[in-house]
């Protein structure tokens, strides 16, 4: 379970583009009827991309409407999950993963570019406010630690240099290229193939 | 070792392109149709003579799985779910089938959900893969275009329709009900069984789910053969297996290998061998980190398989090999493993809710040598009190690394919190505690 601050300072209103409304209907529709509850977690996904990574609890109140589902319904589900924050977190939001595998191959060392460049508590906007990083637990690129998560791409084969180059960039509104930072295809070893030989560059 | 002609993923580097002009050109939908023909019958028996095992963790025969489905179809519609919420530390596999395969996966989705009945299936994605769930729409949206899924698919005459569900960062989500509870729109809570998923599962209806890698073997399984799966291997343990390495090798890499492959090959051959050396091992992690960890004496032997894992108290799991050398602090790696799940727990059971975050507070203390000889006992009584006592298996999955830790390096624990418990002990001042009349002989 995942505890986040809410923020006190709250918005008073929140209604979808139409852009996005059109997508909620979408999204509704691929549920099957009187089942609309199931598109409670893609909507929140929306609202949290349309206000800038995070949901606030008038938005909360709008989908129970919306999905006809009780609002406490809606909070006790956005609050379980730890991909919905509650509080603002910045245009980049930067995610790195501590778990053991990355643990062990220098993970400690973006979080020190993290707390050195960004802030020095997780979950704390930057003083040009514009990021925030935060521990995560495993994201699922082990055989590529370690690794960050940048709002949705993933950064991977990263050492303390190419971190500290990334967060310099985004902390000067660029963004940096998403994907590998050594030489290698994808999670094929580094040092050369041992199967799929004859298959590459096809 | 395994040729690449008999490898299901070709495209596991990304060298053809994950467009579906390639994959049709490595063999996907080849006689899809064909196939579908046969009969559900002969696709579910077929699976059962291949002797597939789920790839998501707990092994369980696939074929056997697929005919607990209701065989005539009720008032209720059938579900086809795919588990995509890969989470388990080590494991990076399902992603680089998603990204490069995805069409092995939607066939796979067809065949499997008209061998059960189902007409809606759903990919239920970690939120994470974001990237990687943009790709697999595209992959769905070019699969439909062709016709190979949506109204008549693929020429059958069965209706098929693809939809994906991002989750939001739950491991617990993993757990088949909690996932199911995840879809219809609720906290990620897993169920009380029976009843079983098979017949009440997604909105109480009949509801197969499945992990990516079984489903997207399953095609070249028909194509091929039950025969040739079953041929790889050893009974029980067949077909092949996507190996992900990580950890301290030269090489980190996922793998495509032949089940019951010896882990000193994998580690020596493919990964590069161990940094310092295969005799700077200390212990690796088999399994994903659910699985408790084994020392270099038995890994020089070792074969990577359910069965043979499972008589060396440890598990095949996900198959994510993590590998610890001697540089690392084997009691802090398992301590992170334990917070990993402490943060995960659901809540739901007492024991494991309490229970995981006694593990780690007591991991983090013995690591630092702040701990106890009694300690040691107590830690190992908290496991035992956390496994079997949970709904669902995430109860073990957080004992067991820290038993395999105290089955293994009990000796390096002991060496580091050799002291004896403060209370009782008459050497140092120390506060009157509330139940320490228990201690004291005269007032028991």
């Amino acid at each position: 379970m995942s505890v986040k601050k809410i923020a006190t300072n709250q918005p008073k209103f929140f209604k979808f583009s139409d852009e996005n409304l059109n997508k909620a209907k979408k999204i509704i529709k691929i549920y099957p009827e009187k089942k609309q509850a199931s598109a409670l977690m893609p909507l929140l996904y929306l609202v949290q991309k349309q206000n800038e990574n995070w949901i606030p609890l008038v938005a909360m109140k709008y989908l129970a409407k919306m999905l006809d589902v009780p609002y406490i319904r809606v909070y006790e589900v956005a609050t379980f999950y730890s991909m919905y924050n509650f509080s603002p977190v910045g245009k980049y939001f930067v995610q790195v993963c501590t778990t053991t595998p990355c643990m062990i191959n220098g993970a400690e060392k973006l979080i020190n570019v993290c707390k050195n460049k960004i802030s020095q508590n997780q979950n704390e906007l930057s003083a040009n406010k514009t990021c925030s990083w935060t521990e995560v637990e495993c994201l699922g690129a082990c055989v590529n630690a370690p690794m960050m998560q940048i709002n949705e791409d993933y950064f991977e084969d990263l050492d303390k240099e190419k971190a500290e180059e990334i967060i310099d960039m985004i902390l000067n509104d660029r963004s940096p290229k998403p994907g590998y930072y050594k030489n290698r295809r994808n999670s094929e070893p580094i040092l050369g193939r041992t199967t799929l030989i004859n298959s590459k560059d096809a | 070792m395994l040729e690449d002609r008999d490898r299901i993923f070709k495209n596991l580097y990304n060298d053809y392109g994950w467009q579906i002009e390639s994959s049709i050109k490595i063999g996907d939908w080849k006689d899809t149709k064909e196939i579908c023909t046969k009969g559900k019958e002969w696709i579910i028996n077929e699976i059962k003579t291949s002797e597939l095992r789920g790839r998501g963790g707990a092994g369980f025969p696939t074929g056997l799985k697929l005919s607990f489905t209701p065989k005539e179809q009720g008032t209720k519609s059938h579900y086809l779910i795919i588990n995509a919420d890969e989470s388990e530390p080590g494991t990076c596999k399902d992603r680089d089938i998603l990204r490069f395969e995805p069409q092995k996966l939607i066939e796979g989705c067809l065949i499997t959900s008209y061998a059960i009945g189902a007409h809606t299936s759903y990919i239920y994605i970690r939120g994470e893969f974001f990237r990687e769930g943009e790709r697999l729409q595209q992959a769905i949206d070019q699969a439909y275009e062709k016709n190979f899924i949506g109204k008549n698919a693929c020429g059958t005459g069965w209706d098929l329709d693809i939809y994906l569900h991002y989750g939001a960062g739950a491991y617990i989500c993993g757990e088949e009900t909690a996932l199911l509870e995840s879809l219809e729109g609720k906290r990620g809570q897993p169920r009380s069984k029976p009843p079983f998923p098979a017949l009440v599962g997604l909105y109480g209806c009949p509801t197969i789910v499945n992990n990516v890698e079984t489903i997207a073997v399953i095609p070249t399984i028909l194509r091929r053969g039950a025969k040739w799966f079953a041929s790889l291997g050893r009974s029980k343990n067949t077909g092949t297996k996507i190996f992900c390495i990580t950890g301290n090798v030269n090489n980190p890499c996922n793998v495509e290998e032949e089940m019951g492959v010896p882990l000193k090959e994998l580690i020596e051959k493919h990964a590069g061998g161990v940094i310092g050396g295969w005799n700077n091992l200390l212990a690796v992690i088999p399994g994903g980190s659910s699985m408790p960890l084994l020392p270099k004496s038995v890994c020089d032997t070792l074969r990577m398989d359910f069965d043979y894992l499972v008589n060396q108290k440890s598990g095949l799991g996900t198959a994510a090999i993590v590998v610890i050398n001697k540089d690392q602090d084997i009691i802090k790696c398992i301590a992170r493993i334990a917070k990993f799940y402490k943060h995960e727990s659901c809540g739901q059971c007492t024991p494991c809710r309490e229970g995981t975050g006694w593990l780690w507070r007591m991991l983090e203390r013995l690591a630092k040598g702040e701990g106890t000889l009694k300690e040691i006992d107590l830690l190992f009584d908290v496991t035992k009190q956390i496994e079997g006592h949970t709904i669902c298996a995430f109860g073990e999955a957080s004992a067991w690394p820290v038993q395999g830790l105290l089955r293994h390096f009990r000796k390096e624990i002991e060496r580091r919190n050799s002291s004896n418990p403060l209370v009782g002990r008459t050497d140092v001042k120390i506060p009157y505690l509330i139940d320490q009349h228990l201690l004291e002989k005269e007032n028991a």
